[in-house]
């Protein structure tokens, strides 16, 4: 069983949770003064890495509350769990090790 | 209908639980902090955290949110006045939701078929209330005391739940 840390629920099944894409992608304060293309940008173009990935997540059936965390795509493994609105966490090269493995 | 939620076996029975409302508060934490003040608590209980104030009892179940568990009479006038003063969100639940009192020596292996949540005391202490999910169905599960749990689910996954309760209390029993 997966555990995912709610940063307010604490550790929880992985299935009380739903997954909301890629985070820190910020609308633009102007649609209008944007090209089709970079309004595309905004609207489809997501990194998809391979690797360590910061995407929002629900706690659907807990607390109902969006946050964010840092997962290895390969692995599943989380890094680390945080509230909407802080910043991208800093990853330490044993951290990314970890999730790698 | 009453039988039809009862669900009895060695070791294990729920009751449903009757009489009594239940409202939905969502709101800023001071907001939360003013309704626990008008009740007569000194603040809000901590999140996943529960309260009594009179015939209130208030569960903590996400940072902006207190589901608050009343007698037939609702909510006090207190705590009315106080909210029509700050920005909020208050429904009535009463009808959305079933509620069953669960006892029994099997309890906990009953629960455990359900849901993966630890229900040990020592990471679910009593006084404690989450939602999380039981089987397929959304609901919330409150520790009343030490081999009490209070359980409640939307109505319409009523039927579900007592069907899962009544086979996992059957297969605990053996």
């Amino acid at each position: 069983m997966l555990l995912i840390r709610c940063p307010y629920c604490g550790d929880r099944a992985e299935v009380e949770f739903a997954n909301a894409g890629e985070a820190h992608i910020d609308r633009p304060a102007d649609p209008m003064s944007l090209s089709d293309e970079e309004w595309a940008q905004y609207l489809y173009m997501r990194d998809n890495p391979k690797g360590l990935i910061a995407e929002r997540w629900r706690h659907a059936h807990g607390c109902n509350r969006f946050f964010n965390a840092i997962r290895d795509t390969r692995t599943d493994r989380f890094v680390t769990t945080y509230e909407i609105g802080q910043p991208r966490p800093e990853v330490t090269p044993e951290q990314a090790e970890e999730a790698a493995r | 209908m009453s039988d039809a939620l009862t669900v009895s076996r060695p070791g294990f029975t729920a009751t449903p639980v009757r009489g009594g409302r239940r409202f939905s508060l969502q709101g800023r934490a001071t907001t939360l902090n003013g309704t626990a003040k008008a009740l007569g608590l000194a603040e809000v209980p901590a999140m996943l955290g529960t309260a009594q104030a009179g015939k209130c009892t208030l569960l903590r179940l996400a940072p902006q949110e207190l589901l608050i568990l009343t007698d037939d009479a609702g909510l006090p006038g207190k705590v009315t006045d106080y909210l029509a003063t700050v920005p909020h969100s208050l429904v009535e639940v009463s009808d959305r939701q079933v509620g069953w009192t669960l006892v029994g020596e099997r309890l906990h292996d009953t629960l455990a078929a359900l849901s993966p949540l630890d229900m040990r005391a020592r990471s679910f202490p009593v006084g404690c209330a989450t939602r999380t999910l039981f089987g397929k169905a959304d609901g919330m599960v409150w520790r009343t005391s030490e081999d009490t749990f209070h359980l409640e689910v939307w109505r319409s996954f009523a039927p579900y739940i007592v069907a899962m309760l009544d086979a996992a209390a059957l297969d605990a029993a053996w």
